[in-house]
């Protein structure tokens, strides 16, 4: 990902994915991949999968951008700084688009907040 | 007609490290004839079949049995997957666990356990295993699994002992810390078959276990995902049995044999490879077994010309042929089945043996080889 660019940072993708932002966690959340819960390059197939108990979700390039950067430390806010900064993209639609991620793998309990 | 389909890379492995067990479950999916524990592959050869596995694209080690804490090298089993990538589950009825050993197997890079608890009242849940005291050694597994920071799946048996409880098996997993429950309907396999009588719900029981579980879905969002087995005796159409025959995922048997699901034995007529002999890949690609119902040529009507075919790709071979003789034949699950009548006649004996109270369970002829940890 050495050019920065993600092609278009589309958020509808995501927005369908999550589904609702009711829930949406306060800025200051940290949230992080449980135990149980892997980010893992598939060298079989070429693609990023998160791993789960019985599960294998196929993530797009801005859903591994996000994961990627829950490591635990980092809160909500901090990421959406940081993607904002690295893609050069729109700070409300980034956020939109984190939090219906995050709120959609917490309803699967792949992500905790 | 149809253009071949290139055969897609297994996504998971369910290994069956041995057919011993403490426990006597009367639906256990190990068929009739247990492996015994002579003929058991050792970890080198297991380490190699993993290895393989990851090689050829399997993302999730299931860790199964039998009991799979009866293996002394479960540890370095999970370790060496670990190494390797492999995501690892461990399906185990608690039984041959200590608080240690939970330890040391998360240590080794575990990442996930599935318990089984058979009922959520200790005295029924010790009838249906056939093994005094097995709840209270459940709930002490569970604690030890939620202390060592592994996460934990609760793994309940739905059938006529235990229906009105389906939902209050939420509940205890809930209460238990399980970040994931499967409710399953039993199905009627290996043992399953040969307790059938004693072991199916009326339908009624079984729808109403069904609304109260999927009513706890909403009480329970974000705490516990709930996964839902629903039993296919009583459906219109069939199950897209295992995602297709030999599509996603494969067996090892505890002697080494590759299967394409755990019942796939019962179809006499089949050639199964053995790990000893052959690789994974050659298994997976090439054996006689895994090729006999890839894609839809060796299907027969009602399914050839069904618009449902690459749906349920005729439902499940080791059912039709179990109920009616003829691997090729639709799943008899199907109501487009010539056989369908004889699922609605087993269905409705179940109706006729609830009203006569619960019969005894066959137990399986378990060698109870003491446990490593016992």
């Amino acid at each position: 990902m050495g050019a920065k660019r993600l092609g278009d940072w589309d958020g509808r993708s995501h927005a369908r994915r999550g589904g609702v932002n009711e829930t949406a966690q306060a800025s200051g959340a940290i949230p992080r991949l449980p135990r149980g819960v892997r980010l893992k390059l598939d060298e079989t197939r070429g693609e990023w999968l998160l791993l789960a108990p019985e599960r294998v979700v196929k993530l797009d390039a801005i859903a591994v951008a996000i994961l990627q950067r829950c490591d635990g430390a980092a809160t909500i806010e901090a990421i959406v700084d940081d993607l904002a900064a690295t893609y050069a993209a729109d700070r409300a639609r980034i956020d939109e688009d984190v939090r219906a991620l995050l709120n959609g793998l917490a309803a699967k309990r792949m992500v905790d907040l | 007609m149809n253009a071949p389909v290139k055969t897609p890379n297994p996504v998971g492995l369910l290994a069956e490290l041995t057919h011993r067990c403490p426990l006597g479950c009367p639906y256990c999916s190990n068929p009739l004839e247990l492996e015994s524990r002579t003929s058991e592959i050792d970890t080198e050869t297991w380490n190699r079949v993993f290895s393989e596995a990851a090689a050829l694209g399997v993302l999730h080690a299931h860790l199964s049995g039998g009991e799979p804490a009866a293996r002394r090298d479960l540890q370095d089993i999970v370790a060496h997957c670990a190494s390797i990538g492999l995501y690892t589950n461990l399906i185990t009825s608690g039984i041959g666990l200590t608080e240690e050993r939970v330890k040391a197997l998360a240590d080794a890079g575990l990442d996930h356990v599935q318990l089984s608890v058979q009922d959520s009242e200790a005295a029924s849940c010790d009838r249906i295993v056939g093994y005094p005291g097995a709840f209270q050694r459940k709930m002490a597994a569970a604690k030890w699994v939620i202390e060592a920071g592994l996460p934990l799946t609760v793994n309940a048996v739905i059938h006529r002992a235990n229906v009105a409880r389906a939902g209050e098996m939420v509940r205890l997993s809930v209460a238990l810390g399980a970040r994931r429950v499967e409710i399953a309907h039993t199905q009627y396999y290996g043992w399953g078959i040969v307790n059938r009588a004693a072991l199916m719900p009326t339908e009624a029981q079984a729808a109403a276990a069904i609304a109260e579980v999927e009513a706890l879905r909403e009480t329970y969002a974000g705490v516990i995902v709930i996964d839902h087995v629903v039993p296919d005796y009583h459906a219109r159409y069939p199950k897209a049995c295992m995602g297709g025959w030999a599509k996603r995922t494969l067996n090892v048997t505890p002697s080494g044999k590759g299967l394409p699901c755990h019942a796939a034995e019962s179809i006499p007529s089949l050639e199964f490879w053995n790990v000893r002999d052959h690789s994974l890949e050659d298994i997976w690609f090439r054996s006689p077994g895994f090729n006999a119902f890839r894609g839809t040529e060796w299907m027969k009507e009602p399914c050839r010309s069904c618009d449902r075919k690459d749906i349920d790709y005729g439902g499940c071979r080791c059912q039709a042929f179990a109920l009616t003789g003829d691997a090729c034949a639709a799943d008899p699950v199907c109501h487009l089945s010539p056989d369908h009548e004889k699922v609605a006649a087993i269905a409705q004996h179940a109706a006729e043996e609830e009203a006569l109270g619960e019969p005894d369970y066959v137990y399986r002829a378990a060698v109870k080889t003491p446990l490593p940890a016992e």
